[in-house]
């Protein structure tokens, strides 16, 4: 890991013959120059970009208002009047899809921690674990979520066995935990697997045991370098928590079915759209933020 | 002399099908600094991970004091414990602060109390020059001070025998001085350290014996002054003037 340049960076460069010691820096003529033709040309990239989103905008709005359908699209998805009567009805249903987001998220991380580690470790007691734990997750990956959702919302009622839940919404979310706990862990397995073997080295030789080394130095940094793929994982199970609708509990995407069914106009799945959009569009940004961060911090890391 | 700290009889280790080390026999007394010297690929670096069990050895025993550290039955997290290693890569963890990196041992295994941990981590890091690095991240450091923060991480524990494995390769020229300095130190302060190493002029100032690796064996052992000048062996005086020439 070279330093050096990192710590030329931290002192401004300054032109030879400019500044003698304890006088204040006065960037160049040169410098002063050139930064006024960076703002320059910052200011009109600026408005290029503006001007070009202006007249995109225009043209596709042009194009789908001149197009035959138009009046049709307009009255059957753009209702105005039919979009403030139903949106309240559908932001109540969406308060279960958040509830049945964040329910589901809390026991995703569990099981696939729970899965990813037991698939990671060597010991030889764990070998029947560590075959299910594959099982599983060749098996949950391969079925469509939806089909998972069918199977557990009828099929564990069906069974009839003592104390399984009956209410849709919690079956809904222990299918979307079976589904989702077989991709986490894999990507959690990745991260694991992630971390360079030089650094369980390290932690083995300061007389950490297997378990304080993956706890105290593997977890963190496979964590870190995760999260970003993570939240991908969790924006789509923000968007799939409206599959739990074909159970029939009153979410949003199920609340806009009826309404949409009732006036016949589909102005409510617009409606219910746009409150799944306003969730994932920040944590969408948030992820490309983690994302960046990261990339920094690999370069950081690689001394470059 | 007395009983030696680490005696290697016999030690033999391949790398696949690529036997590295034939039979090593070495002996390192206490309150000795011995340094390993040897070509790049001669089996430096593969011995001092034998030494710590990081590789389990073919053939042959190490003992460190009256253990036997190649013992299958043995626990090699309590034996470990007894050894400190340093890197030719520090291998610090980025996620910890220096400190947390410093006093994670201490406190995982040894159960030193937190606070107890930091106040010894703080000592050694002003002993070390880097009393304002506690509370930063390894990637902020210098090459040099991020080694000195991985000695003070190998001493916390507070080893009988230190191996160090060319600590100082990964750094620049003007900061292979500050970390020689803090091993001459160490010296002074009477801890027994095994090390491999390119430095040629710290080896005959700082060693006590001098090893000479090649070809899986110890060609040649003896003080630093007599290997290093008045070397007996052809291919000792060979890769001296090899390395001299540069
Ligand atoms: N994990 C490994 N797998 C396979 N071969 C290895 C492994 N580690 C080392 N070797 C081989 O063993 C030989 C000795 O390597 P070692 O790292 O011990 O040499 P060294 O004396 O430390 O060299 P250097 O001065 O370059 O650090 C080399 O030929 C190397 O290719
Ligand atoms: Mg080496």
């Amino acid at each position: 890991m070279e330093q050096q340049p990192t710590a030329e960076l931290n002192q401004p460069a300054q032109p030879s013959g400019q500044a003698s010691p304890g006088q204040e820096y006065r960037p160049s003529p040169l410098q002063q120059e050139r930064e006024r033709f960076r703002r320059t040309r910052k200011r009109r990239n600026s408005w290029i970009a503006t001007l070009c989103t202006l007249a995109f905008l225009l043209a596709v709005g042009a194009a789908a208002v001149a197009s035959p359908g138009w009046d049709r699209v307009h009255s059957l998805f753009l209702d105005g009047a039919e979009f403030r009567r139903t949106l309240p009805a559908i932001l109540s249903g969406f308060l279960l899809n958040i509830q049945m987001f964040l329910i589901a998220e809390v026991l995703i991380l569990a099981l696939g921690l729970l899965v990813a580690l037991v698939r990671v470790t060597r010991a030889p007691g764990l070998q029947p674990v560590r075959l299910a734990a594959t099982l599983y997750v060749d098996v949950f990956r391969g079925v469509p979520t939806l089909l998972l959702v069918f199977l557990v919302g009828f099929g564990l009622p069906a069974l009839q066995l003592q104390g399984t839940p009956t209410q849709p919404w919690v079956l809904g979310v222990i299918a979307l935990v079976l589904s989702y706990g077989a991709y986490v862990g894999e990507v959690l397995r990745a991260g694991l697997n992630s971390v360079h073997p030089a650094q369980r080295n390290a932690a083995r030789a300061l007389g950490l045991s297997e378990a304080q080394t993956l706890r105290r130095v593997i977890l963190p940094q496979a964590v870190r370098n995760v999260l970003p793929p993570l939240l991908n994982d969790f924006i789509a199970l923000q968007k799939d928590t409206a599959l739990v609708a074909v159970l029939g509990p009153l979410e949003a995407l199920r609340v806009a079915q009826i309404k949409a069914d009732f006036a016949f106009n589909y102005t409510p799945y617009l409606g219910a759209a746009l409150l799944f959009i306003a969730v994932t569009i920040p944590l969408t940004r948030y992820a490309d933020r983690l994302q960046r961060r990261a990339a920094q911090r690999t370069w950081a890391e690689a001394g470059a | 002399m007395s009983e030696p700290l680490l005696r290697i009889r016999g030690l033999r280790k391949s790398h696949g099908s690529r036997l590295v080390l034939r039979s090593i026999d070495l002996d390192v007394a206490e309150h000795q600094v011995v340094c390993l010297i040897g070509g790049s690929g001669s089996g430096k670096s593969t011995l001092l991970r034998c030494v710590d069990l990081l590789d389990v050895v073919d053939d042959g025993t190490v003992h460190l004091g009256a253990t036997e550290l190649t013992d299958p039955r043995l626990d090699a997290n309590v034996a470990r414990r007894r050894i400190g290693i340093v890197f030719q890569a520090y291998n610090l963890f980025p996620h910890l602060s220096v400190l947390d990196n410093i006093t994670l041992a201490p406190r995982q295994v040894h159960k030193v109390p937190r606070k107890q941990a930091e106040e010894s981590a703080r000592e050694l890091l002003a002993r070390l020059g880097l009393a304002d690095k506690a509370h930063d991240y390894p990637d902020r450091l210098s090459g040099g001070q991020q080694q000195r923060a991985a000695i003070a991480r190998a001493l916390a524990t507070e080893p009988e025998l230190l191996l160090f494995d060319e600590i100082t390769s990964a750094l620049d020229p003007e900061l292979v001085g500050e970390v020689l300095d803090v091993v001459a130190d160490l010296k002074q302060r009477g801890l027994t350290i095994l090390m491999a190493t390119h430095e040629m002029g710290f080896a005959r100032e700082a060693a006590d014996q001098v090893c000479f690796l090649e070809d899986g064996v110890i060609r040649e052992q003896g003080t630093a002054e007599q290997v290093l000048t008045d070397p007996r062996h052809g291919s000792t005086r060979r890769f001296l003037s090899r390395v001299l020439e540069r």
